[in-house]
């Protein structure tokens, strides 16, 4: 119920978005997360974003995760 | 998909695995408080990978689930009077209330459409403006801002014939409910991945400070939920408990400013009642009284009669962690996903129909 998955915001009109999820289009609600611009992964969740994917935040855990898997070979 | 995919990488899951071995020493109870979690959790067979002293307990962060029959015997109710719509996200229909489910109202002239979104709703009621479209707002505070939103928008573009029947519930205080009940003793909780990106992390202080339970904030693919079981491991371990966020990507320790003020404009804190556990003070949503014009429960006359409970059915225990499946005389008998007996079943994410879906638990997964 609480699923929400990572969608590349294409185009922003208003409060309206068309978000790319893997290939398929949709328009969806920005009316949650205000600062989100063309270029950003949101989470999606019933038609509304509710988050903005921090990248950075994505890179660093995926980083230290890494080091942690050679660090243990 | 970007920002999926990575997480799924058998090489880093495997690594968190040993870690997770080397390190767990004690024996103790986790809870995946969230649905979503538990059919990660089974989908890629992570308790059978995890050391025999780690138990992990199913929660009740499935919203369908924890929707009270008499709850639902309202929605049914409201479908049943004449020149109402009332839409609702595809599972709430088939979950069987008191007499009948929604799909049952519909097979008998109620109009019950299902919605992917609050915006399908909305557009209902602007489609037909001599009828009154009722949304049964289910979810927790994941889904609650965008009902908010939606009402919001009904208020902004003068649309008056779109209403709410507020059924939506808040995660920390039946997290409290649950630990002060006393029938489930826990060392760790794994919180929920989307509610959390709204809320933040701060809500779940009292959990580690009062209780001395360890809590992590999980994402919902299965190399974030082995760091957050390893994040709870080394905070039990060490005898720390915290909060700490295994899903940084999706949650800030603040949360969503902007869909919390919704949240506040919308709604006050109330009462909730909950299915297994009974009214909870404090762990529900109402529609504040500036908006009430959108509330189903003020704008109709709701009679919706006595309530029953399923026979036989133990979805309440199964939703405060002191049962499984496994326990229930109807799983996999009369109670299937084609025919349900209780909401553990009708959910997608409920543990009944996850069990019935991925197996018992005990199988070792193909990809190790």
């Amino acid at each position: 119920m609480c699923l929400a998955i990572p969608a590349l915001i294409k185009s922003v009109k208003g409060e309206q978005a068309v978000v790319d999820i893997d290939g398929i289009t949709r328009d969806v609600s920005l009316q949650l997360t205000p600062e989100a611009k063309v270029g950003d992964y949101v989470l999606l969740h019933t038609g509304y974003a509710i988050s903005v994917i921090d990248t950075e935040e994505a890179g660093e855990t995926l980083k230290l995760l890494r080091q942690m898997a050679e660090a243990s070979l | 998909m970007k920002y999926v995919n990575e997480y799924r990488d058998p090489e880093l899951a495997k690594k968190l695995l040993e870690r997770i071995h080397q390190r767990s020493r004690k024996h103790v109870r986790l809870m995946e408080f969230c649905g979503g979690h538990t059919v990660a959790v089974f989908k890629h067979g992570l308790r059978q990978l995890l050391p025999p002293n780690i138990e992990m307990l199913s929660g009740p962060g499935c919203p369908v689930c924890v929707t009270a029959s008499a709850d639902l015997d309202k929605a049914i109710a409201l479908g049943k009077l004449p020149g109402i719509i009332v839409s609702s996200f595809g599972d709430m229909v088939r979950v069987p209330g008191s007499q009948a489910s929604l799909q049952q109202a519909r097979a008998e002239g109620a109009d019950v459409r299902i919605v992917y979104s609050a915006q399908d709703a909305l557009e209902i009621a602007q489609e037909n403006p001599d009828k009154s479209v009722v949304f049964i707002g289910i979810g927790f505070e994941t889904t609650a801002p965008t009902i908010a939103a939606s009402i919001l928008r009904a208020e902004q573009e003068k649309i008056t014939n779109y209403y709410v029947l507020s059924l939506h519930k808040v995660c920390p205080p039946i997290m409290k409910a649950i630990l002060d009940l006393g029938e489930v003793r826990l060392d760790g909780i794994i919180c929920p991945g989307h509610v959390s990106a709204i809320i933040g992390s701060l809500p779940y202080r009292f959990i580690a400070d009062d209780y001395g339970i360890a809590c992590a904030i999980s994402g919902f693919e299965p190399v974030d939920i082995l760091l957050a079981v390893e994040m709870l491991v080394e905070q039990i371990e060490s005898g720390q408990p915290k909060v700490e966020i295994a899903y940084r990507r999706g949650v800030k320790p603040e949360g969503n400013p902007a869909a919390l003020k919704l949240l506040d404009t919308v709604f006050e804190i109330g009462d909730a009642d909950w299915r297994g556990i009974g009214v909870v003070p404090a762990s529900g949503l109402s529609i504040r009284k500036n908006f009430e014009k959108y509330d189903a429960a003020k704008s109709f006359e709701i009679d919706a009669g006595p309530t029953r409970e399923p026979k036989g059915c133990i979805c309440g225990g199964i939703l405060r962690g002191v049962s499984t499946p496994l326990e229930c005389k109807l799983f996999r008998e009369t109670c299937t996903p084609e025919h349900p007996v209780g909401p553990c079943m009708v959910s997608s994410e409920g543990s009944c129909a996850t069990y019935y879906e991925y197996g018992t638990g005990v199988e070792k997964p193909a990809w190790t």
